[in-house]
């Protein structure tokens, strides 16, 4: 059995109770003391190579405090001269390798590296400039690496090893010669990556980020032959707002689209709306597969997320038939839009605004492609907007809410949860579950779906039949409970995986957010939820009128895809953690 | 001479280990013996047999000078350039041999994959200064006039073998 930690320690001359905090930087953060670091992050493995985080103890011996147990007794340390003035070496060394043009830098202002010169006050980097020339990468359509940037931190490496088990990239060569890359430096999009951008997402420095394509945006947006049309991604409306004052969370959908209609898009939609058609597509062949007779020895697994779909292709060449066929929501949509305006004579160009930096692959892939042309013709993330917003002069916060349009703008709540982890799982429930009763929904929703757990299960009963179900997020929870089902010690009708952990409230589209942080966005839009009077996909009156026109024995033509894969099975079999699964 | 992989012979080397990504670098040095490099072919199958990817096994295959991504010569010729042999005039001894072969500091092996003359900082042998190494077999007392004379013999034997 664990014995948790405990005892006192004194802390710059506070004492604190030590409650089996799993390191002293944790416990110097409970007593509100900022302690900097650069390599250490709670759900990745302690690396304690950047040395920020040092303390002193009481016979002046020094420690890092991320790789130090708490012990009874202590008593430590942490802002004395000595310690500054170290803190203050190690940054103006970093600073001597790395880029420092700052005002061109798309990371500018949430920089760790910057922020931390700035509040140890650093005046002057006394060594010269050895990395003044930027070394790109820029092959991914989701992320741009620039190893001018990099300080070796190795957060991106554990993140792509530990929590993704993709490990497209590593550390390669040894001291000054190191830098992080790909095996023999081939571009990312040769690789094996498969965009999902969470390295980007937790890089302090702007070394890796996700692709910035507001240039293209713009462009198409002066064009006036351009009719521009434009979908908003559940999870950005609960993850944008912060970044302009609003409370963490709070659903800025209102005002989102006020802003889009500002910046010249003729028509807004919402996400969600796609979602509903997800949802009944989605349904309809997990109840084929019910009522087929067969025993399925692999469960249909949701194909939404393109990080996900990636790495199955990438990994797992051999189960890309059990991936659903079914558009994810935002092809739905465009879909749509595009088969409307079809003989429209102006050009119909849509934009979609993403949490993801995965969706910039997704757009890209030929299954995608009608007539010649890609269905979406740029993907914005949640950031890239905020930097639009900015850009064109727009005060977000005085804006007044306004609704998206007709003739596509009716969604359920079940659309809206598609942003969380779980969410597609109890939407395809509502529609699947014969108990049409409004404490059905709260029901379905207690079956296990919810909360950030990287992996959770649930079951119900369809027809006397128990339909068995996992919901995962962080592709390495998706891979574990694979080799468990590949092992029969699993079996499941159903798997929804979210490469992003929590699902795309997290993903690295998104203005970075801690775990609480994270969860609030998720709960924001469980509440949205609540608030729309139409809870079920198949209540949407809009689907009716779809299905009847639009839609009418089109939809397999519109609506699904036939993933051709063309990738011979890679490298790339990371091993996975047994044990206990990461939940993120 | 081997200038394709085969690998099948390659399979028969891991399957000598345990497969495991532990026994990494076990591999690669045996990888290295037989092809006197790591072949880029290997990293795929690496990465399926050991359970890791390109760029972890990369990152092994980077961070020791001894491992080779470059193909070698059939004949790899060690110049000990440590102080015992610097003083004792090594380097003339390597600009015979790189001027004989055409090569440089930064191009290391013949095309035709017989030679590659590299330094090394200490063989260990300070007392044969100035010492260079064949494959691993030792010369001590070298001038550039031996090395030519050695170089000509190795020639010969390859000629023979042909
Ligand atoms: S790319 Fe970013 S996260 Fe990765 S090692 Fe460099 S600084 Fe750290
Ligand atoms: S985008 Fe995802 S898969 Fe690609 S290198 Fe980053 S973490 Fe790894
Ligand atoms: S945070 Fe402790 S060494 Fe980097």
């Amino acid at each position: 059995m664990e014995v948790k930690n405990r005892g006192m320690a004194i802390i710059d001359g506070m004492p604190v109770e030590i409650e089996g905090e799993r390191n002293l930087l944790e416990l110097i953060r409970k007593v509100g003391i900022e302690l900097p670091t650069f390599c250490y992050l709670s759900e990745l493995s302690i690396h304690g190579a950047c040395r920020m985080c040092m303390v002193e103890d009481k016979r002046g011996n020094l420690a890092a405090a991320c790789s130090e147990q708490p012990r009874n007794g202590m008593e430590i340390r942490t802002n004395t001269a000595r310690l500054r003035k170290y803190r203050k070496n190690i940054l103006e060394l970093l600073l001597g390798n790395h880029c420092r043009d700052c005002t061109a830098c798309g990371f500018s202002g949430k920089c760790k590296l910057q922020d931390l010169a700035m509040r140890f006050n650093i005046a002057g980097v006394r060594f010269p400039n050895a990395m003044s020339e930027p070394s790109v990468d820029a092959s991914s359509p989701c992320i741009v690496k620039d190893k001018s940037k990099c300080i070796l931190c190795g957060d991106c490496v554990r993140m792509c090893e530990e929590i993704q088990t993709v490990g497209a990239i590593a550390f390669s060569r040894r001291g000054s010669r190191m830098t992080i890359g790909t095996a023999f430096d081939i571009p990312l999009a040769h690789s094996n990556c498969v965009g999902c951008g969470q390295c980007a997402a937790v890089c302090p420095t702007g070394s890796i980020l996700p692709r910035d394509d507001t240039g293209d945006v713009w462009r198409d947006l002066a064009d006036t032959d351009n009719m521009m049309t434009v979908q908003i991604a559940p999870a950005v409306r609960v993850a944008l707002g912060r970044e302009f004052g609003l409370p963490e969370g709070e659903n800025a959908i209102g005002k989102i689209v006020a802003a889009l209609r500002r910046l010249g898009f003729a028509e807004v939609y919402d996400t969600s709306t796609g979602a509903d058609l997800t949802i009944l597509e989605e349904s309809k062949e997990l109840l084929e597969r019910l009522a087929d007779g067969k025993r399925h020895a692999m469960p249909l697994f949701t194909s939404c997320c393109p990080a996900w779909v990636r790495f199955c292709e990438l990994r797992y060449p051999e189960l890309m038939s059990e991936i659903s066929t079914s558009f994810s929501p935002m092809h739905m949509l465009a879909s749509v839009i595009k088969e409307q305006y079809r003989d429209v004579f102006r050009q119909v160009r849509h934009v979609a605004i993403m949490p993801c930096t995965a969706k910039k692959f997704e757009r890209s892939r030929h299954e995608f492609s009608r007539d010649g042309r890609q269905l979406v013709d740029h993907i914005v993330t949640t950031r890239e907007l905020v930097r639009m917003i900015k850009e064109a002069g727009i005060v977000f916060s005085e804006l007044e809410s306004e609704a998206v349009d007709a003739p596509f703008g009716a969604m359920s709540g079940a659309g809206v949860i598609f942003g969380v982890s779980g969410g597609v799982t109890e939407a395809v429930l509502r529609r699947v579950s014969t108990d049409k009763s409004p404490t059905a929904l709260r029901r379905i929703a207690l079956t296990g779906v919810r909360g950030m757990a990287g992996v959770k299960h649930s079951s119900i009963t369809v027809d006397d039949r128990e339909v068995r179900i996992a919901v995962v997020s962080g592709l390495g929870n998706a891979a574990m409970l694979i080799e468990r089902i590949k092992a029969g010690e699993e079996r499941y009708d159903f798997v929804e995986v979210m490469a992003c952990p929590g699902g795309c409230v997290s993903g690295a589209g998104q203005p970075y957010a801690p775990q609480a942080q994270r969860e609030m966005r998720g709960r924001g839009l469980y509440s949205a939820d609540k608030l729309c009077n139409i809870r079920r996909a198949e209540d949407n009156p809009l689907m009716l009128s779809l299905y009847r026109g639009l839609l009418k024995g089109r939809t397999h033509e519109l609506l699904h895809a036939h993933y051709k894969s063309s990738v011979q099975r890679t490298s790339i079999t990371i091993r996975i953690r047994r044990g206990k699964p990461v939940s993120g | 001479m081997e200038t394709s992989i085969d690998l099948k012979v390659m399979d028969g080397i891991i399957d000598r280990y345990e497969t495991k990504s532990s026994a990494v670098i076990a591999i690669l040095q045996a990888i290295q013996e037989k092809w006197r490099y790591i072949p880029r072919e290997a990293f795929p199958k690496l990465a399926s047999r050991l359970g890791l990817s390109e760029a972890q096994i990369y990152s092994v295959a980077t961070f020791y000078d001894n491992f080779s991504l470059e193909p070698k010569g059939k004949y790899v010729i060690k110049i000990c350039d440590g102080t015992a042999c610097h003083v004792r005039k090594s380097i003339p001894i390597l600009e015979r041999l790189r001027g004989e072969l055409g090569l440089s500091r930064i191009k290391v092996t013949t095309d035709d994959l017989l030679f590659t003359v590299e330094t090394v900082s200490c063989l260990g042998a300070c007392g044969l200064a100035p010492v260079l190494t064949v494959n691993e077999k030792a010369h001590p007392a070298m001038t550039p006039d031996k090395a030519s004379i050695l170089l000509a013999k190795l020639r010969e034997e390859e000629h023979n073998v042909a």
